[in-house]
C-alpha cells in the first residue's frame, strides 16, 4: 500500500471515528437549551434534573468530540500537504473563521455550563446553554462550508505565483455561499438533531422500560419525539434539495448515487440492487420515471448517467450506491418509527407499546448510520476529485511523508481510537445506569462534600 | 507595515496567547504527580478543569490562521514533521481523555494510570512544542518545493531537545505560579515552594539555550546585532523572569502570574524577531527558505482574514475574560469537579 492510499485510510478512519460525536453535541445542545428552557419557564424541578443528567452526557460527547477533533486540522498538513499548499488561500479561513466562532465560545461557555451552576444565575446559565447550542452549530457552519468548497468550489481563480499552480481566493462570500453549502448545512445539523434526539427517545424509552424515573423519562420522550419526527420529515425534504444540486453541480457523483450509466428517459428511482461497475450493469428494483420526476418534475427528462465520462473521473459506483441507498432506506425508517410514535402519543397509548419503546432504545444506531453513510457516499462520491473538478485527490497528498509513517499513525489512530470506543461505551453506558439523580443537587460551594462511599461525589 | 507583517505578528500573539494559557495546563499536569493523595490531585486538576479546553482552542486557531495566511509554511512544518505532530496528537488526545475518564471510577488503580497519563500527556506536548519551536529557529534542510528533505531522527537534534527541555522548564514554572494562584492551605505552601526551584531550572535552560543559540545558530542574533535597540527585548524578558521570585516572596501571586506570562510573549517576541522575514529556514540553501511572502496567501486572503480576526478576537477576549473572571476564586471541590 502506497502513502496516497494509507493517508486517505487514515482520514477516512479518524474523521468517521470523529462524526461520532459532533452530531451528537449538535443534537444534545438543542434538546438541552429546550429541556433547560421549559425549566426555566415553569420552574419545574423534574426539568433541572433532566437537564443535569443530559448534560453530563453531552460533556461526555463533547469531551470525545474534542480529543478526536484536532487531529483533522493536523492531518490537512501533514498527509495532504500539497492539497493544503493548492487550496491554503481559500480553505483556510474557514478553518480559522470555525475556530475564532464557534470553538472559543462552546469550550469557553461550557465550563459555565458544566461547572458554574452555583456560580452564574439560572438565567446566565441558560444562556451559556444556548451560546453552547450555538458554538456547536457555528462549528458546523463553517466545516460545512470548507467542505462544501471542496465538493462545489467557487468564489476563487487559478493562478501560477512563482510558477506553480494555486487556488486564489476572489469572493469570499461566494466560497462561503457556494453552491452546495446551504442544503449541505441543513442536511448536517438536520441528521445531528436527528442524532441527539435517538439518543434521548433511546435512552427514556429504556428507563420506561425498566420502570425507572417514569416522569422524567416520558417527558423527555415528547421533547425527543417532537425534535425527531420534526427533524425526520424536514431530513427527507433536505434530501431532494441536495440530489437536485448533485444533479445540477456534481452529475456525476448523482449518477454513482443512483447507478446510471447510458442516460436513460425516463429515469427511474432505484430501491435497492447492486451495481457491477466492470460491465456497466446495475440490478435493481425501480419505480419508474420516479427520479427524472423528482429531479426535473418531468418523468421524460433523462439524467445524466456516468457513460458521460470518462472512467478515470468515476467513483467507486458500488460502494456510493449502497451507502447511499442505505442511507436513505435509514431515513425512510425513521420517518416509520417516528410516526408511530406520534401516533401512539395521540392516541394516548404510546407507554404501553412495549414493542415500540424496544425500537427506540434500538434505533439511536439508526442517525448515527445514516449520518456515517452520508459522509461516506457525499466524500467517497467526490472521487477521484479532492476538489471536484479542480485537483485529483492523487494530487493532494504529500510528497515526502512515507507509506511506513502513515502505516505507523493508522495503527496508533486505530489503537487509541479501539480504547476510546471501549471507554466511551462504558461511561455512558454507567451514566445511563446511574441515571438522574433523584434529588436535585445542590453544594452551596462552603458545604463539605458530601460522601457516598467513594472517593467522587 | 503590510499585510504579511501584521499576519507574521498576529500568527506570534496568538501561538503566545496559546502559550500563556495552554502552558499553564501543561505545567499542572507536570505537577501532577508530585502531589501523593487523591484529594491534592483532584484539586490540581479542578485549578484547570474549566478552562482547559478552552485554552487549547488556541491552538486550533492558531492552527487554523497559519493554515489561512502562510499555507506554505502549514504545508512544510506539518508533513516534513509528521511524526513529531502525530505524537503532539498522542499527547493532546490522552491529556483530553485522562482528564475526563480519571475521576469516573473510584479504583486507585484507575486514577493513577490516568493521572500517569495526563502527566506524560503534558510532558510529551510541551517537549515537543519546544523541539518544533527550536527546529523552527535551527532551519530544516528543504527543497525547491518547499518540502523537507531531513529525517524524522534529524528533528530530534540537540538543539531542538534542549528548546524542549528549556520549554518543559518553563510551562513548570508558569503552571506552578498558576496553582500558588488557584490553591490554598498547606499544598499551596508547598508549591509555593517549587517557584523558586522551578525559576532556577528555566534560568538554567534559557542560559543554555542563549549561548547554544550564539554559538550555532547565528541567523537567530542577527537582528540583534543590526539593531541594538531590540536588545530591549532579551533585557525585558530577563527583567520579568527575575521579578517572578519578588513577586512570590511578597505573596502578590497575580503580579508573579502576569511577570510569567509577560516573559512568555517576550521569548515569542524574540523567536519572532530572530525569524523574520523567514518562517522556515532553510539550512542547505537560503533561497528556498519559507519567508512572510512567498509562503503566505494573497493580499486578499490575508485582508479577509483580518476582518475575521478584528470582529472575532475582541469577542473572544471579552467572553473568555468573564468567564475566567466567574472562576477567578481559589479551586474548591464540589459535585460537578472532576
Amino acid at each position: 500500500m502506497n502513502a496516497l492510499l494509507l493517508s486517505r485510510i487514515q482520514f477516512g478512519l479518524t474523521v468517521s471515528f470523529h462524526y461520532l460525536f459532533p452530531p451528537l453535541s449538535i443534537g444534545l445542545g438543542l434538546l438541552l437549551v429546550i429541556m433547560e428552557g421549559l425549566y426555566l419557564k415553569t420552574g419545574q424541578k423534574v426539568y433541572e434534573r433532566m437537564t443535569r443528567f443530559w448534560l453530563k452526557i453531552f460533556a461526555l460527547t463533547f469531551g470525545l468530540g474534542v480529543a478526536t477533533g484536532i487531529v483533522m486540522e493536523f492531518e490537512f498538513g501533514t498527509n495532504w500537504a500539497n492539497y493544503s499548499r493548492f487550496v491554503g488561500d481559500v480553505f483556510g479561513a474557514p478553518l480559522a473563521a470555525e475556530g475564532i466562532f464557534a470553538f472559543f465560545l462552546e469550550s469557553g461557555f461550557l465550563a459555565l455550563l458544566l461547572f458554574g451552576w452555583e456560580k452564574v444565575g439560572r438565567k446566565m446559565h441558560f444562556l451559556s446553554t444556548v451560546l453552547v447550542a450555538l458554538g456547536s452549530m457555528f462549528s458546523a457552519v463553517w466545516i460545512n462550508v470548507a467542505n462544501s468548497w471542496m465538493q462545489t468550489p467557487a468564489g476563487f481563480r487559478l493562478a501560477r505565483p512563482n510558477g506553480v499552480v494555486r487556488a486564489q481566493m476572489v469572493s469570499f462570500w461566494q466560497v462561503v455561499f457556494n453552491p452546495s453549502t446551504i442544503d449541505r448545512l441543513v442536511h448536517v445539523l438536520l441528521g445531528a438533531f436527528l442524532a441527539g434526539a435517538f439518543l434521548v427517545l433511546s435512552v427514556s424509552a429504556w428507563y420506561l422500560l425498566k420502570q425507572r424515573h417514569v416522569d422524567l423519562a416520558r417527558r423527555a420522550m415528547r421533547i425527543g419525539l417532537l425534535v425527531a419526527v420534526i427533524g425526520a420529515w424536514l431530513q427527507l425534504v433536505s434530501g431532494d434539495f441536495n440530489a437536485r444540486m448533485i444533479a445540477r453541480y456534481q452529475p456525476a457523483k448523482l449518477a454513482a448515487f443512483e447507478g446510471a450509466f447510458p442516460a436513460h428517459a425516463p429515469e427511474g428511482l432505484g430501491l435497492a440492487g447492486w451495481v457491477n461497475q466492470a460491465r456497466r450493469k446495475v440490478y435493481e428494483l425501480q419505480i419508474p420515471g420516479l427520479l427524472s420526476w423528482l429531479l426535473y418534475g418531468k418523468t421524460t427528462r433523462p439524467v445524466e448517467g456516468l457513460d458521460a465520462f470518462p472512467t478515470s473521473d468515476w467513483p467507486p459506483v458500488n460502494p456510493v450506491f449502497q451507502s447511499y441507498h442505505a442511507m436513505v432506506a435509514i431515513g425512510i425508517l425513521l420517518i416509520g418509527i417516528t410516526f408511530l410514535g406520534v401516533f401512539y402519543w395521540w392516541r394516548g397509548t404510546l407507554w404501553t407499546k412495549r414493542w415500540l419503546l424496544w425500537v427506540f432504545v434500538f434505533a439511536v444506531i439508526g442517525p448515527q448510520l445514516a449520518n456515517e453513510l452520508g459522509w461516506f457516499s457525499a466524500e467517497v462520491g467526490r472521487q477521484p476529485w479532492i476538489v471536484y473538478g479542480v485537483l485529483k485527490t492523487a494530487q493532494g497528498v504529500s510528497p515526502n511523508v512515507t507509506a511506513g509513517e502513515v502505516l505507523t499513525s493508522t495503527i496508533g489512530f486505530s489503537v487509541i481510537y479501539l480504547l476510546l470506543a471501549v471507554l466511551f461505551f462504558y461511561l455512558l453506558d454507567r451514566k445511563i445506569r446511574q441515571g438522574p439523580e433523584e434529588a436535585p443537587l445542590y453544594f452551596p460551594p462552603d458545604a463539605p462534600l458530601p460522601q457516598h462511599g467513594r472517593m467522587d461525589a | 507595515m503590510n499585510l504579511h507583517i501584521i499576519w507574521f505578528t498576529l500568527l506570534g500573539v496568538l501561538f503566545a496567547g496559546y502559550a500563556i494559557l495552554d502552558g499553564f495546563d501543561f505545567g499542572v499536569g507536570m505537577l501532577l504527580l508530585l502531589v501523593r493523595d487523591d484529594q491534592e490531585r483532584r484539586l490540581l486538576l479542578n485549578s484547570i478543569g474549566p478552562v482547559w479546553d478552552g485554552n487549547e482552542v488556541w491552538l486550533v486557531t492558531g492552527g487554523g490562521a497559519m493554515f489561512a495566511a502562510f499555507p506554505g509554511v502549514y504545508a512544510t512544518t506539518f508533513s516534513g514533521f509528521y511524526l513529531v505532530f502525530m505524537a503532539l496528537l498522542l499527547a493532546l488526545i490522552f491529556r483530553a481523555v485522562s482528564i475526563e475518564f480519571r475521576s469516573k471510577e473510584p479504583m486507585a488503580w484507575w486514577r493513577r494510570l490516568w493521572d500517569t497519563c495526563f502527566f506524560l500527556g503534558s510532558l510529551l506536548a510541551a517537549l515537543l512544542l519546544g523541539a518544533f519551536v527550536g527546529n523552527l529557529a535551527h532551519g530544516v534542510p528543504l527543497n525547491h518545493a518547499g518540502n523537507f528533505t531531513g529525517s524524522f531522527w534529524s528533528l530530534l537534534n540537540p538543539y531542538a531537545l534542549l528548546v524542549g527541555v528549556t520549554t518543559v522548564a518553563l510551562f513548570l514554572m508558569h503552571g506552578a505560579i498558576y496553582l500558588v494562584m488557584k490553591t490554598e492551605g498547606a499544598l499551596h505552601d508547598r508549591i509555593r515552594g517549587w517557584v523558586n526551584n522551578a525559576i532556577i531550572f528555566f534560568i538554567i535552560c534559557a542560559v543554555t539555550t542563549t549561548l547554544t543559540t550564539l554559538l550555532y545558530v547565528p541567523h537567530m542574533v542577527t537582528a540583534f546585532r543590526l539593531h541594538p535597540g531590540l536588545f530591549m527585548v532579551p533585557l525585558l524578558m530577563m527583567l520579568a523572569i527575575a521579578n517572578v521570585p519578588r513577586e512570590i516572596h511578597h505573596r502578590r501571586d497575580w503580579a508573579a502570574f502576569c511577570s510569567s506570562a509577560g516573559a512568555i510573549v517576550l521569548l515569542m517576541a524574540l523567536l519572532g524577531i530572530g525569524l523574520f522575514p523567514d518562517l522556515v529556514y532553510a539550512t542547505n540553501q537560503a533561497a528556498y527558505s519559507l519567508t512572510i511572502y512567498n509562503a503566505s496567501s494573497t493580499g486578499h486572503t490575508l485582508g479577509v482574514m483580518l476582518v475575521i480576526a478584528f470582529i472575532g478576537i475582541p469577542l473572544v477576549l471579552l467572553y473568555t475574560t468573564y468567564i475566567y473572571w466567574v472562576f477567578r476564586h481559589k479551586v474548591r471541590l464540589d459535585a460537578h469537579s472532576y
